[in-house]
């Protein structure tokens, strides 16, 4: 008989791939073609939108690092990215080559991560998420007031990135540099949950004494844990100073935080995927409010004035569904949706 | 001299001494019992010897070396492994990765090698794993292998909490209560895991139960406990004979007149 039903794996290798069956890697495959060849099918403001959820992706992972895996609340994400942006952007204008400016500004970013990591060691849940709230708060202040370096209230004009003398002043050349480094940023974060760092977060998580009773030292693995997801953070930074060409304190406040933890409870905590498909939504939330707003302006004359108003309450409602409907987001719908299929049409 | 050697430990809180000047010595190759009433100091005195607490005064040494300066995660490497009287799984992880996390000080590669998943970290996942499917085969859990531990039944999670403390190589193993809540046939089997371990893998064993009569079928040496305090100290023959034992646990005759 030939072909085969179902997995059978006959080495350990095999059994902790990714893609376990060629048709995942197929259809894996046809996506990525699919989106590479994008740029040149969708319009420019389209393009602009996948770069964004690029970067989305890039922070969301990171922070599902931190407190889908590893238990540790974070508000203070938003700043972190902001610590990236400065670093990187300062860097470039002083003219540094864009990858050696990127790379230090994680670098920077993953050092302010683990001194705000710190209260970890002493601190849980709610009690954490208020410290690093004062991180948000405290790194709010330096952004607006330290006005000899980050320009302050008026902001810090950059160049687009110049990758090997060419200028990616476009979005479509954005694209690729933004897609390549979320590519890369989720490939190093489904590697580490793999590994005996990511396991050891995850018992940090579900039980942190019988973590330290195996041998996981708690206080290094949270500060692991708070450099690795500040460094892809302060990356996710950089990159969107360079996109924006534009940076001021007020993009990396409270509610950029937010929108990250908004990002990983939709999607699915501790699920890499799950920072994808949240990153995705949060991202595209807005621009489907205002289609929706602009088809029911073709009844109600009016109502685009009140729905922009209503956005942000709209976005907090849905938040709410979330957390009552599918507390386990939206990675675990993926998972019953394929689930489903592999039985069809014999669902029972 | 002994594996493990406890001498004049005394623990308080807030001034209550839940261990007064307790010494004991569990021998190389033996599996040891620790028993008491409720509230004697026996947990007490295993979370003294895995570093959950630090006791106020004593010394404990492991083949000789002192513990008590070593943070809890550092005495794993020195060959302690521990259960927990509640079952304390990483519920999120699958059986096989608990045990793999039990592994944990085993496996040396470093964060990069973990990012990037090359070379070493590649290697060593799966010579390591090697030795976890044959604890995995022993204690019986290749139906689980895959399973969340969370949501196993409860005989089974303490089968894995028993392979996680396996999974770190340990000299001395410490259990807490691994009988505890189980029904006849598994406590035979947990019973049995024990005496194997213990015979074909030569772990040293020091055991916390309540049920008697596995203690006293399985150990080499029993220490009651009482009041934080050490009450006797021997075979289980000679503890069993021994008249203070017997009113710690049946009460004595004139026990109403001393207040106990």
């Amino acid at each position: 008989m030939r072909g085969k039903c179902g997995l059978f794996h006959t080495s350990y290798a095999s059994e902790t791939r990714f893609f376990q069956s060629g048709f995942q890697k197929l259809s894996l495959g046809l996506f990525l073609v699919l989106l590479l060849c994008s740029p040149f099918f969708l319009s420019n403001y389209q393009v602009s939108m996948l770069n964004m959820i690029n970067i989305a992706v890039i922070g969301a992972v990171a922070l599902n690092l931190l407190t889908g895996c590893c238990g540790q609340i974070s508000l203070g994400h938003g700043a972190f990215i902001g610590v990236g942006a400065y670093t990187t952007g300062l860097c470039t204008l002083a003219g540094w080559p864009f990858f050696a400016a990127l790379l230090f500004g994680g670098l920077v970013t993953a050092v302010v991560g683990m001194l705000f990591g710190i209260p970890s060691l002493r601190l849980k849940g709610i009690y954490l998420a208020i410290a690093t709230l004062a991180a948000q708060l405290i790194l709010s202040y330096v952004f607006l007031h330290w006005t000899s370096v980050t320009g302050g209230a008026i902001g810090m004009g950059l160049d687009a990135p110049v990758i090997l003398g060419m200028s990616l002043d476009n979005d479509a050349k954005m694209f690729y540099l933004t897609f390549g480094v979320a590519a890369a940023s989720v490939l190093l974060v489904a590697n580490i949950l793999r590994t005996r760092h990511g396991r050891a977060f995850v018992a940090i998580r579900d039980f942190h004494q019988s973590a330290e009773s195996v041998g996981v030292n708690l206080f290094a693995y949270k500060l692991q844990a708070f450099a690795v997801s500040s460094f892809l953070a302060g990356i996710a930074g950089g990159l969107w100073a360079h996109y924006t060409m534009y940076i001021t304190p007020e993009q990396f406040d409270i509610m950029l935080s937010i929108q990250y933890l908004a990002m990983i409870i939709i999607g699915g905590l501790g699920s890499v995927l799950g920072s994808i498909f949240g990153a995705v939504f949060v991202t595209l939330l807005p621009e489907f409010l205002g289609v929706l707003a602009q088809w029911a302006g073709s009844f109600f004359p009016n109502i685009s004035m009140y729905f922009l108003a209503l956005r942000e309450g709209i976005f907090g409602l849905i938040l709410v569904l979330f957390l009552i409907f599918e507390p386990e987001g939206l990675a675990h719908r993926w998972r019953l949706i394929k689930a489903y299929w592999k039985l069809y049409p014999f669902a029972h | 001299m002994a594996m493990l050697e406890a001498r004049d430990i005394t623990l308080t809180f807030r001034g209550l001494a839940a261990l007064l000047n307790v010494s004991f010595s569990v021998e190389q190759g033996q599996i040891a019992s620790l028993i008491g009433p409720n509230g004697a100091g026996k947990t007490s005195m295993l979370n003294c010897i895995s570093g959950r607490y630090h006791p106020d005064e004593g010394q404990i040494a492991l083949n000789g070396r002192d513990m008590l300066p070593m943070a809890a995660h550092d005495r794993v490497k020195a060959g302690l492994s521990r259960t927990f009287q509640n079952i304390a799984l990483f519920k999120g992880l699958s059986v096989l990765d608990n045990l793999m996390v039990g592994r944990h000080v085993r496996l040396d590669y470093g964060l990069l090698s973990s990012l990037f998943y090359w070379g070493k970290a590649r290697r060593s996942e799966d010579l390591h794993r090697r030795r976890i499917e044959e604890i995995i085969d022993f204690l019986g859990l290749s139906p689980h292998r895959h399973q969340v531990a969370g949501k196993l039944p409860y005989g089974v999670q303490k089968r894995v909490e028993l392979g996680r403390a396996l999974a770190g190589e340990p000299e001395l193993l410490l259990l807490d209560e691994p009988m505890a809540g189980m029904n006849l046939e598994e406590t035979e089997d947990m019973a049995r895991y024990i005496l194997d371990i213990n015979e074909e893998w030569g772990i040293t064993v020091l055991l916390v139960e309540h049920d008697m009569g596995v203690v006293m079928d399985i150990s080499d040496h029993v220490v009651v406990l009482d009041f934080g305090q050490v009450l006797a100290a021997g075979t289980p023959a000679q503890v069993q004979a021994d008249p203070d034992v017997i009113a710690a646990y049946l009460g004595s005759e004139n026990a109403s007149f001393i207040g106990r």
